[in-house]
């Protein structure tokens, strides 16, 4: 057993019933299969706290823990307070790792478990599904921990309903010969069937795109396609802190808000519910 | 004079753009120099010596022209004046570049060949250039002294001589193009198309002129033998028979314009400036073609370049087609008289121009006013870089000086490549032959003033499919998104249209699709060609997929990656086909963007072309070589010794001609070699033959040095390597 500082490991697994045993409860060991297990782990949206208390005891007695750190990032915090909750070393994984070099993560969970942890929720936005597939593929058991996802957390930050949500969208960075004018396409298809529309910002290394650019994208986007922007945008900061910036207006309003620091995120809401409205008012500057 | 010039310029019917082409030592240069003497604009004492038009040191040492030089000049015929701009080209192989740029420029061409030689391999290769840039050819028969005085022909032998000569110019012209030789471009000595004479003596005669100074071929013949030049170059001189001969023959940017607009631009000829270049309208949006970018220590970046349309000041707003669309603001505007580059208040339709402030025009760029124009076809050379060396400067301080210096030569002579090897960090410039990357790197060190060490000589192969592959599966890295292509060779009817200009991505999309179906391809794949890079095509046979109208940028960008280095021998890829067969993709564009797509795209087509039979090929040339007839086994030796083949020996008198081919690779040092093994007795030329299979017995020797030599894995790729 490695050494470490927080508190010692739970002597029996509290959760049966709801997944498969738990690693490193002694009293499933039993029903282990092979050793070694994937655990794909859901961090939550802001720093190392909002990891469920099931999520946290896997990553404690797992034999390796992996984050994979491009396709989101807990602002709140930092790989050192990470490790030292967990008692664990972290290994920072790159897109070329998860996507090229499975082999790294597959080869340690042959032998011992290992969790994969990723920002909000590890099958949401992101594409682990391929992971787990070859995972499985390869013979490794695999378990899901869930986590807080952006997209149960808007609907609270800006009282739009879960049930009026169309398809979502990301807007990337541009690049040469590449601008996708398909994120106001999406926008545009729900506003017909009246739905609002989640809209992801890129992250690329150190570049965390913001409110003000994507609204701008947007209506390069409009202009490139000859259709009208939107005129009701919500923005979003920082998800899931005990400071979050919501803002709802026009892009023009909105684009001279300052959200703070990352991670943003827009809404682009079809037409507002009597409910939605008030409540955008009283806490969205509406 | 520069005002006599100035105040031509803007008569377009007065004014002559020519060219002046030959077989290396034929003359070209002691001829426009002795022109340009006449024409009143260097002394007559120097011309000659001093090879005006030859201004680069190295030029006047080797006495050959590099770089084609461009100069104005007036002549007056039946009592009006007339300005002739005039660009004198390199006749050696290694240069033809410069002589397809040239041929850009101008309207008509002066072919000179020698009297005693007759027509040799480049005298074709170039006359092919004019002909296809529709360059209206007259001839001059140069040296004709030596046939008197060397060869001591007779009179009557004489004439028979010169005959042959234009006979045989006339056969290569009806070969290349039947349509213009019926249609009068015949050389015909009695109607004034060909002229005769010494370049270096000064003297020229022509049927119409010996009307008007009563000078006869028996004069000629007489006054050659009794060494009296002098009162041919007094009764006859050069410059008024030859230049008589360019106003009287050769076409005014008017009416060349209208034939050649339809040949160099494939846009639409209805909109504003089709119709202006067509009219070679001074009024119209300004459409001008850079043929060639000089530095000047002073001025900077000097462009040059023919313009069709349009007038240029000082000031003037220009864009340059395929580049961001940033205004260029002409800080400058000129002409050139040989070295000199004069300023002119404005410069119209018709002319040849020297600008400057041009930042993002390249050697081939479309320049105009307006924001979006069909761009000039792409100048076609007849020789590719055969030949890589790596350079690396002598001191590290020296690097980033070095850094720009490359890119200026590469802006200077289009004909060159420079890369980068990302392994090494060196960098490689490929050119035509050992003698031009020995003149480019001495330039470098000499002009540019950069110590450099070169590496030996390395020849520059090609990959291309011999079988059919496919559909082969390219997956992006995260497994969302996959394409399916299949690769096959291009029919080689449609890689020579390719070549030739006659299919290309700036026609008319109806245009090409027939000239495809005529060329026996398909119909469907005729309609849906989406690029051509190279002599490689990419055809997209999808229907109705959601997102790939916005992913196919990327999708043609893995495309040419691969294309630029081939899973063999990381070497170009060429005469390639690939269909674009179905695609799936992630629903969300982050998930799409560049990072999935290029990978997965460039992944399929290196593993789709190991599957499809990747092979080979090495650069060969076609070698020329004339000998007395004992040294004949020598040379021919030369040839089949070095993995060559002989094709034709034919015999003039006591002199054999071989002709035959070998590759590349063996070539090495070949100078040398015939010298010695023909007691410096052989005349020999070369020329680029185009690329040919790697015999099998060593292609996997070949590749294995390749690879070691770039640093890249021994053992031989697999399919495998890139479909995982």
């Amino acid at each position: 057993m490695e050494s470490r500082t927080g508190p010692a490991a739970p002597s029996s697994c509290s959760h049966d019933g709801c997944y498969r045993p738990v690693p490193g409860c002694r009293a499933h060991a039993a029903n282990r299969g092979p050793p070694g297990v994937l655990i794909f782990v859901g961090l939550g949206l802001y720093d190392e706290r909002d990891i469920s208390v099931k999520g946290l005891e896997c990553v404690r007695n797992a034999g390796h823990v992996f984050l994979e750190a491009y396709t989101s990032r807990l602002m709140g915090t930092d790989i050192s307070r990470m490790e030292r909750l967990y008692g664990k070393r972290v290994q920072v994984l790159t897109r070329e790792d998860v996507e090229l070099n499975q082999e790294i993560i597959l080869d340690r969970a042959r032998t011992a478990d290992v969790a994969f942890l990723t920002g909000g929720d590890p099958m949401v936005s992101t594409t682990h599904t391929d992971l787990r597939m070859r995972a499985a593929a390869a013979g490794i058991e695999t378990l899901i921990i869930p986590g807080a996802s952006i997209a149960s957390a808007v609907c609270a930050l800006s009282g739009l309903q879960n049930y009026r949500f169309g398809k979502s969208c990301s807007i990337p960075f541009p690049a040469p010969g590449w601008f996708p004018t398909t994120p106001l396409e999406t926008i545009a298809g729900n506003r017909t069937l009246n739905l609002h529309t989640l809209v992801y910002l890129d992250i690329q290394q150190e570049r965390y795109m913001r409110v003000a650019e994507a609204i701008e994208l947007i209506e390069a986007m409009a202009e490139r396609s000859g259709t009208p922007a939107p005129d009701l945008y919500v923005g979003i900061a920082r998800a899931g802190s005990g400071r979050p910036c919501v803002a709802a207006g026009t892009g023009e309003r909105l684009k001279s808000v300052d959200f703070g620091p990352p991670l943003h995120i827009l809404i682009v809401p079809g037409d507002l519910h009597p409910m939605e409205r008030e409540y955008l008012e009283m806490f969205a500057g509406l | 004079m520069v005002e006599r010039v100035t105040e031509l310029m803007d008569k377009p019917q007065f004014i002559r753009n020519i060219g002046i082409v030959a077989h290396i030592d034929h003359g070209k240069t002691t001829l426009s120099d002795n022109l340009l003497a006449g024409a009143g604009m260097i002394s007559e004492e120097l011309a000659g010596r001093q090879l005006f038009m030859d201004s680069d040191e190295e030029e006047q040492a080797r006495g050959i022209t590099i770089d084609a030089s461009n100069v104005s000049m007036v002549h007056e015929y039946g009592g009006e004046e007339y300005l002739i701009n005039m660009i004198d080209t390199p006749g050696h192989v290694d240069f033809g570049g410069d002589v397809t740029r040239a041929m850009r420029a101008v309207d008509g061409a002066v072919v000179v060949v020698d009297a005693v030689e007759g027509t040799m391999p480049q005298t074709e290769t170039v006359l092919r250039q004019a002909l296809k840039e529709g360059v209206r050819p007259v001839l001059f028969i140069n040296k004709v002294d030596r046939l008197i005085n060397e060869l001591k022909v007779d009179q009557q032998e004489m004439q028979i001589r010169l005959a042959r000569v234009i006979d045989k110019v006339n056969k290569l012209i009806k070969g290349m193009n039947e349509k213009m030789y019926n249609e009068g471009w015949k050389l015909d000595a009695a109607k004034g198309t060909v002229a005769f004479g010494s370049a270096l003596y000064k003297w020229a005669v022509s049927v119409p002129y010996m009307q008007k100074s009563g000078v006869s071929f028996k004069d000629v013949y007489e006054k050659c033998q009794s060494g009296d030049m002098k009162w041919l170059a007094k009764s006859s001189p050069l410059h008024a028979v030859l230049l008589d001969m360019v106003v009287k023959h050769l076409p005014d940017p008017t009416v060349a314009q209208k034939r050649r607009i339809p040949i160099i631009w494939h846009g639409d000829k209805d909109v504003s400036e089709g119709k202006a270049m067509l009219n070679c309208d001074p009024n119209g949006p300004v459409c001008l073609m850079i043929t060639d970018i000089s530095f000047d220590p002073h001025a900077g970046e000097v462009a040059t370049g023919r313009l069709f349309a349009g007038t240029l000041r000082r000031g003037t707003e220009l864009y340059v087609m395929g580049t961001a669309k940033k205004v260029n603001r002409l800080t400058q505007v000129g002409i050139f008289m040989g070295a000199e580059r004069i300023e002119v208040e404005g410069l119209p339709a018709g002319n040849i121009a020297a600008v400057t402030g041009l930042k993002d025009a390249i050697v081939g760029s479309t320049v105009t006013t307006l924001m979006e124009m069909t761009p000039f076809e792409a100048l076609k050379h007849y020789s590719e870089p055969v030949m890589t060396v790596a350079v690396e400067a002598k001191n590290m301080k020296d690097l980033p000086k070095l850094v720009e210096v490359l890119r200026q030569v590469a802006k200077e002579d289009p004909t060159i490549t420079v890369s980068i090897n990302e392994e090494t960090g060196e960098h490689l410039i490929s050119g035509m032959g050992e003698l031009h990357l020995e003149i480019v790197t001495g330039r470098i060190k000499r002009d540019k003033g950069v110590e450099i060490i070169t590496s030996p000589p390395i020849v520059v192969y090609r990959e291309t499919v011999t079988g059919r592959a496919g559909p082969v599966e390219g997956k992006s890295p995260n497994r969302h998104n996959r394409f399916y292509l299949e690769l096959e060779p291009m029919d080689q009817k449609i890689t020579a249209l390719i070549q030739q200009g006659e299919v290309s991505m700036n026609q008319q999309a109806l245009e090409r699709r027939d000239v495809l179906t005529a060329a026996g391809m398909d119909k469907e794949e005729a309609k849906n060609v989406r690029a051509i890079e190279g002599t490689n095509i990419f055809l997209d046979m999808t229907k109705g997929i959601q997102y790939l109208n916005e992913t196919m940028e990327l999708i043609l960008d893995g495309w040419r990656e691969a294309l630029a280095g081939g899973p063999l021998a990381d070497e170009q890829v060429q005469n390639l086909k690939v269909r674009l067969v179905d695609v799936k993709l992630h629903e969300d564009a982050i998930h799409r963007g560049p990072a999935q797509v290029i990978p997965a795209v460039r992944a399929a087509i290196k593993g789709g072309m190991l599957m499809a039979n990747d092979t080979l090929l090495e650069p060969v040339q076609k070698i020329q070589i004339t000998v007395p007839a004992d040294q004949l086994g020598a040379a021919t030796s030369q040839i089949q010794g070095r993995r060559g083949q002989v094709f034709d020996m034919q015999s003039e008198g006591d002199t054999m001609t071989v002709v035959g081919k070998a590759p590349v690779a063996e070539l090495f040092g070949f100078a040398g070699d015939i010298r010695s093994a023909t007691e410096g007795r052989a005349m020999w030329s070369t020329e680029f033959a185009g690329f040919e299979v790697v015999p099998a017995g060593i292609v996997d020797e070949v590749v294995r040095a390749i690879r070691k030599r770039k640093g890249l894995k021994e053992q031989m790729p697999r399919p495998d390597d890139y479909l995982a």
